[in-house]
């Protein structure tokens, strides 16, 4: 064996090494490496109870609502399982929209609102010009409705 | 005959060749970079729903790339001379660690100016940004490791060894999104899946990465021909070189 492959031996050795160390001890932390819970590990008392923590997931189409105070708003976080009212005083960032991605920070009081300290926007990966959404949009819509009539026409159809 | 691929493997035969080589890439960089900002600027269409802030990905996504590839590159080198005790490839690990900086810091410093008009916030301890400063720290320290070591052999040795210990921490980096919960979003291009960008946006992008890619090799290279200088001076042909009309 020649020194040079003695050496290349050392070296893919111990990255090798590293690697597998570096594997095993993310995935010991991996409770502690998560940005937010979502609604429904809050649901099942995942998240921290005495301390503040991050929650994330969508902003419930329409429930979002203005105090009379002005400053205040009321939203609820769902992940379509779970769902959870939040409660926040502050400015809202320029892309948080029903239906769309939020993190909130802040603690969960005992009556199960959340009380944000902190409220960031998370936008999804799809880059594209409006029109393109607009028609995406429109398909889904268009599809929904054949669906929902398809299914009445088969209601209609069945004997009664 | 075959080709010699050990011919360019000598700093000496390799500085005359890097010397060629450096305009062609620098106006490959130039030429590229004008028409992927122009591609970026005015011919890509607006976002749905960011309007014209995404255009900021136009540098920060190829910075980010180039800064992860970069690093790999540079562990790669690395370990060559680790391996083959070569004395270039050491100098090549070298003089890609600032270019490397440079991409890490842009990424993240644009990723900052991005970050506050979507998120709302210029920076978060999530585990995309994390992990990328700590590549920008790996390369700070790579540099300041060889800097405070007089022997360059010994500088070499010490850096490789850091650079193939922080290798690690890039596919932590590239997967950080899709093995946790992070404020970042997901890659809109990976392999195996069609991109989740329009095409004109798409293609702006890869031109203004292919422009970063052109900017590297071009730095790395004249940074190589310095250290190829400082490390040989007293060897004949550089005397002879610095004897040698201009």
């Amino acid at each position: 064996m020649k020194t040079r492959h003695k050496r290349l031996a050392l070296v893919a050795g111990g990255v090798a090494v590293l690697g597998i160390a570096a594997a095993l001890i993310l995935n010991a932390f991996q409770s502690n490496l998560v940005f937010f819970y979502s609604p429904s590990q809050v649901a099942a008392h995942e998240a921290p109870h005495d301390r503040s923590f991050r929650i994330g997931g969508l902003v419930e189409q329409g429930s979002l609502q203005r105090q009379p105070d002005g400053v205040t708003v009321r939203f609820v976080v769902t992940d379509t399982a779970k769902s959870i009212p939040v409660l926040y005083a502050g400015i809202l960032p320029d892309l948080f929209k029903e239906g769309k991605g939020v993190v909130a920070q802040g603690k969960l009081d005992t009556d199960g609102v959340f009380h944000a300290r902190e409220v960031l926007a998370k936008h999804d990966e799809n880059y594209m010009p409006p029109e393109a959404a607009d028609a995406l949009e429109k398909a889904r819509k268009a599809e929904h409705e054949s669906q929902r009539t398809l299914v009445m026409e088969r209601a209609k159809e069945t004997p009664k | 005959m075959a080709l010699n691929w050990f011919k360019y493997s000598s700093p000496q035969t390799f500085y005359p060749l890097a010397g060629r080589l450096i305009p062609v890439f620098a106006v490959l960089a130039a030429v590229l970079g004008a028409v992927g900002l122009y591609i970026g600027f005015f011919v890509a269409p607006t976002d749905f729903q960011q309007g014209e802030a995404y255009r900021i990905i136009f540098i920060h996504v190829p910075a980010a790339w180039m800064s992860m590839f970069i690093y790999l590159v540079m562990a790669g080198w690395a370990a060559f001379g680790l391996i083959l005790n070569t004395r270039l490839s050491s100098m090549m690990a070298t003089a890609l660690a600032p270019t490397g900086a440079l991409m890490t810091f842009l990424a993240l410093w644009t990723g900052s100016l991005w970050g506050k008009p979507m998120w709302g916030t210029w920076w978060a301890w999530d585990a995309r940004m994390t992990s990328e400063l700590i590549l920008l720290f790996l390369y700070i320290g790579f540099m300041a490791l060889q800097a405070s070591i007089d022997d360059p052999r010994r500088a070499d040795k010490a850096g490789a060894i850091l650079a193939l210990v922080g290798a690690v921490n890039v596919p932590i980096i590239y997967f950080s999104v899709k093995w946790w919960n992070t404020l970042h979003q997901g890659s809109s291009i990976s392999f195996g899946r069609s991109p989740s960008m329009a095409s004109t946006m798409l293609l702006g992008m890869l031109v203004m990465a292919l422009a970063y890619w052109m900017y590297c090799i071009a730095a790395a290279l004249m940074r190589v021909r310095s250290i190829i200088l400082e490390r040989e001076r007293n060897a004949q042909w550089v005397r002879d070189l610095k004897g040698a009309p201009a």
